[in-house]
């Protein structure tokens, strides 16, 4: 055990500290600043001076305070009892708090110490173990069996397993001897910015469902993958995350509010409770884990909220099981990276960005993933960052690094949101290198025809752009007919195919299933009008007839196989 | 007062910034008081400590400051407002002392005018329909309590006239009146006498606390303003359960202010000069809204800022939509058209709407006739465009349909005056007017349901 240092405070700039007497401090190193004990972490050392960055504001804070090393770097605490809470950006649970504001050197434990668990062992004593091996398990929500791993340094010949019965957290329910013994509870501790081991990364063959029509049949995102929404105000990034949130089909979602509405985290503690999974029915507070760090909360937090959302999604995954994790949004934790460095006077880049802005960017979303895991599980990290370029500027530092990481790019659209087309997420622009690996899944489990109708469906959407340049300068009149009927059918998949109301209960969530369907149905539809058009019919008629009407609601009302056979018997006999 | 008490020396003068001799006995954010040779006394605020010099910000500005024969006093505590419901009624300076000639407010306690972290998790989600009285906000921007929705507007626009109507009209669905905290930041005299008046005139002057930067008041001090603004409203909302509705205008003034502080201090610029903690700054004043679990009041804040030549992606106004719920954009081509309030509703947005209407709040049509309303505002102004490339007769008969509703969405739904206070049904109704301009097949975001109960009833009453 380290010894811990002490020093005292020689300046205060905002919530950078400088810190001197404190040689043996380590980079990184978490500290405790001032008479009121300030969470803080060691950002520069010099000599026997140190720069700590503050995690709260700093206020009253004088020269000649006391500053004390506490001997490890940022670190979270992986136990049962981690689903369901609100911690702030320090992994400080929110919802025990007295009182209506969080005050100074506020320290709480991550989870309950006092509540029992029922453990299972799954091991017998006299094995072999390594790193990552399962001991055993709580149930921890009605979704979440959480299973309890040696810790991935630990190997060695397992002595003990505690049999099956009622445990708390800090509690021994295994040993380890290798050596000397290593004694094992249900508590896990893990430095943040360290990406937990695995075994070897894989492939990502299958798609992580959102039940958000654009996003699944046009732009998908791999299990493991990682996306990235960037978007200026207004343009629905929060509601596009908190639909993520909501309806993925992973099996843990952790999200993460950082510098972002203190409301909108409170809008998702009060609908998650109500929300049921899609898949098993629960509510997906039962899968769910929220970071807050809102705008009004000091900025440092806000650097360290993002790692210690990622080490929770990852220490999921080496359970096997399939996390989502959802920053909103990283320019904010990017502008805490540029604050930062700009009170320790490093030279700035881009837009007074630091130069390791990339970097940082890099390996943030390098934690994404589909792996085996230690215990040769399967399990993956999926990462959805939204992105606030300011002044709606795709060329800014921020945007055009996470462009060159992520493999997915939802872009919203301003024109689309101010007509209020939401998701407005740009089907010109937006891009996922997704589509290619997912396509065998879509026509071995929805249908083999999906490929050719996302296809013809993009082909009308393309065809419709360029045919409005002309439509702008010219007007609809010069356009033949065939042409008009395609900028009808081009209308039909933005009002029944793209438009997706987050409110609507039927329209919130569109299984692949149904995807298809509505696909189909638009489709088989312009097929009949084009026949119709060669009959002598025109446009216009089509285009008031009831059916056309009917087709672009369908997203409203077709909720499975049955309403699908009997609209599509009527666009048949149309 | 509680801290040592010592004198200090000045080491030099920059700007409005001013380097003193500590020996490492003021606290960072802490107070200084600076005694001029005459006896004039000015406050500042040390902005960086260490363990003998100390930079202040000195809120009265430097001028005539020497660094001889200055005395500099640790008051060893940060700024605070002394709060207690004897603030209403009164005015106040920018610094929260007393300009109306009585006497200074007897407070019950003294907060630091930074505020305390509201901890996310005791937040109340906000979902109480205000009625403003305004046709074009109500029905399509509906404001609830405990937002923050700012209105960004340009010179020569009618904001203040706009923000006025809002204080005097916005009432609660059971009638409760709005208390309401006005600070003017670095704006005309003018401006702050025009909305004393109107509170005056209203009766809401002493339901009011006023607190005053003006133009010609110095710029530091616009720093602290509005936080001693809320601090005064987070009193009145949380501790003595008022619903307060807090007006800060001009924030522009606020964020150059910030500009002007962070370049004497030599810090790395971001966008167009200002500090890359512009965002944070803004929304540790924006963030003080809102409601609380288990407290009676609300604070619902309406800033309004000025888009530097009308341009919505500046850093103020780009970075305060991000943080605000929703904005309110005022448009100079509505205003030439005659229209008040000129409000560009597409690009004006209420976050908070969805939560705030329908059934039991307002009306259960109002969420279908907004979208509506939004969908085709959206598609007749594709058509005036092209109209006004093509001309009327190149485009088709069925959307010509969309230039009249165009017309009477502007001149008969947004268009009222600065005094018609119109309720929520009244709006509908309007809604459901201009809306008959266009044939049904057109209504793709109205049910069967809406027709049915509210379309009848606004025909017969036509008839």
């Amino acid at each position: 055990m380290k010894l811990k240092v002490k020093g005292k405070i020689t300046e205060v700039k905002g919530t950078v500290v400088k810190a001197s007497n404190v040689s043996g401090i380590q980079m990184n190193e978490m500290v405790r600043v001032g008479e009121l004990g300030l969470v803080g972490e060691v950002v520069r050392v010099e000599g026997d001076n140190a720069y700590v960055q503050v995690y709260e504001f700093t206020t009253g804070l004088r020269p000649g305070e006391p500053v004390e090393g506490l001997g490890s770097p940022l670190s979270v605490t992986l136990a049962p009892g981690i689903v369901g809470n609100i911690y702030d950006g320090l992994q400080r649970p929110l919802s025990n708090i007295e009182g209506y504001s969080i005050s100074r050197g506020y320290t709480a434990e991550a989870v309950d110490v006092n509540k029992s668990w029922h453990f299972v062992p799954v091991i017998k004593p006299g094995t072999k173990v390594e790193g990552g091996e399962k001991i055993g398990y709580v149930e921890e929500t009605e979704l979440i069996r959480h299973f309890i791993m040696i810790p991935p340094n630990v190997k060695g010949n397992l002595t003990y397993v505690a049999p099956e019965g009622e445990y708390k957290v800090s509690d021994s329910i295994a040993e380890v001897q290798n050596g000397e013994k290593v004694s094992i509870s249900m508590i896990q501790k893990w430095p943040v910015r360290v990406p937990r081991p695995i075994k070897r990364r894989l492939v990502a063959t299958e798609p992580l469902i959102t039940g958000q029509r654009i996003i699944d049949a046009f732009f998908p995102l791999a299990k493991g993958g990682s996306a990235a929404v960037p978007g200026g105000f207004g343009t629905g990034k929060t509601v596009l995350l908190h639909q993520m949130a909501s309806w993925a089909n992973s099996r843990v979602v952790v999200y993460v509010g950082c510098g972002e509405r203190g409301n909108e985290m409170v809008e998702l503690l009060k609908t998650f409770p109500k929300l049921n999974d899609p898949i098993s029915g629960k509510p997906i507070m039962q899968k769910s884990i929220m970071i807050a760090n809102t705008s009004n909360m000091p900025v440092a937090a806000r650097e360290a909220s993002i790692y210690v959302g990622i080490t929770l999604a990852e220490y999921y995954r080496d359970m096997g099981y399939d996390s989502l994790m959802l920053a909103d949004s990283t320019s904010r934790w990017a502008e805490a990276l540029r604050e930062i460095s700009g009170r320790l006077e490093e030279i700035p880049a881009e837009e007074g960005y630091p130069s390791y802005l990339a970097s940082r960017i890099a390996s943030f979303y390098e934690r994404a993933g589909y792996v085996e895991t230690l215990s040769g599980d399967f399990g993956s990290v999926s990462i959805i960052g939204a992105v606030s370029p300011p002044g709606g500027d795709f060329t800014e530092p921020v945007t055009t690094h996470t462009l060159r990481y992520v493999k997915a790019f939802w872009l919203l659209d301003p024109n689309l949101a101010y007509s209020r087309h939401y998701p407005a997420v740009n089907w010109i622009s937006s891009y996922s290198s997704y589509v290619e690996p997912l396509s065998d899944w879509w026509s071995l489990n929805v249908s083999t025809e999906f490929e050719t109708l996302r296809r013809q469906a993009l082909d009308i959407l393309f065809k419709e752009e360029s045919l409005r340049n002309i439509v702008r300068l010219l007007g609809p009149e010069v356009l033949p007919e065939d042409e008009k009927l395609l900028l009808e059918a081009a209308n039909m998949l933005r009002e029944g195919f793209l438009k997706q109301s987050a409110y609507h209960e039927v329209d919130r969530y569109t299984p692949p299933a149904v995807q298809y369907y509505l696909l189909k149905l638009i489709l088989t539809f312009y097929e009949r009008a084009k026949e119709k058009l060669k009959g002598g019919t025109t446009v216009e008629e089509i285009r008031s007839s009831p059916l056309y009407l009917e087709v672009i609601r369908a997203r409203f009302n077709v909720k499975g196989k049955e309403e699908f056979d009997a609209l599509m018997k009527k666009v048949m006999e149309f | 007062m509680s801290g040592s008490i010592t004198f200090s020396s000045v080491q030099s003068i920059k700007g409005s910034l001013m380097v003193i001799r500590t020996n490492g006995k003021l606290g960072y954010e802490e107070l200084v008081e600076i005694e001029l040779e005459n006896g004039e006394k000015r406050l500042g605020r040390s902005l960086q400590v260490s363990e003998d010099i100390a930079v202040v910000e000195v809120f009265e500005g430097t001028q005539g400051l020497s660094p001889r024969g200055v005395k500099v006093r640790f008051l060893g505590r940060p700024l605070e407002l002394s709060v207690s419901n004897e603030l209403l009624g009164r005015i106040f300076d920018g610094l929260g002392r007393p300009i109306d000639g009585m006497p200074e407010p007897v407070g019950v306690e003294e907060l630091d005018i930074n505020g305390k972290i509201l901890n996310p998790y005791k937040r109340e989600y906000p979902d109480e329909f205000i009625q403003t009285g305004v046709s074009v906000i109500d029905g399509m921007l509906s404001m609830v309590r405990g937002q923050k929705l700012p209105i960004f507007s340009g010179s020569g626009l009618p904001h203040d006239m706009l923000a006025a109507q809002i204080a005097r009209q916005a009432t609660i669905a059971k009638g409760e009146e709005f208390a309401v905290v006005f600070a003017a930041i670095g704006v005309p005299a003018d401006t702050a006498m025009f909305f004393r008046k109107e509170l005056e005139e209203s009766g809401a002057l002493k339901r009011s606390v006023l607190f005053l930067n003006l133009a010609e008041d110095p710029a530091v001090e616009r720093i602290v303003t509005p936080r001693v603004a809320l601090t005064a409203a987070e009193y009145l909302a949380f501790e003595e359960g008022f619903h307060v509705l807090a007006i800060l205008t001009d924030m522009t003034n606020y964020g150059e202010a910030l500009r002007e502080i962070s370049m004497m201090r030599e810090e790395v610029p971001s966008r167009r000069g200002y500090p890359g903690y512009l965002y944070t700054d803004l929304a540790t004043i924006f963030e003080r809204s809102g409601r609380i679990t288990g407290r009676k009041g609300s604070l619902t804040q309406l800033p309004i800022l000025s888009m530097p030549a009308d341009d919505i992606t500046h850093p103020i106004p780009d970075l305060t939509a991000y943080i605000t719920e929703g904005q309110i954009v005022l448009s100079k081509d509505l205003y030439h058209k005659g229209i008040y309030p000129p409000v560009n509703v597409l690009m004006s947005l209420s976050r908070l709407m969805k939560d705030g209407v329908g059934e039991g709040k307002t009306r259960a049509d109002h969420k279908e006739l907004s979208d509506q309303l939004y969908n085709s505002y959206s598609k007749a102004m594709d058509v005036r465009s092209l109209a006004e490339i093509v001309g009327e007769e190149g485009i088709p008969e069925s959307s010509k349909k969309y230039l009249q509703f165009a017309d009477a969405f502007e001149s008969k739904f947004m268009k009222q005056d600065p005094y018609e206070n119109r309720d929520i049904d009244t709006t509908l109704n309007l809604a459901w007017d201009v809306l008959s301009i266009l044939p049904e097949s057109e209504w793709t975001n109205i049910s069967e349901k809406s027709k049915k109960v509210y379309l009848s009833v606004v025909q017969k009453r036509n008839i």
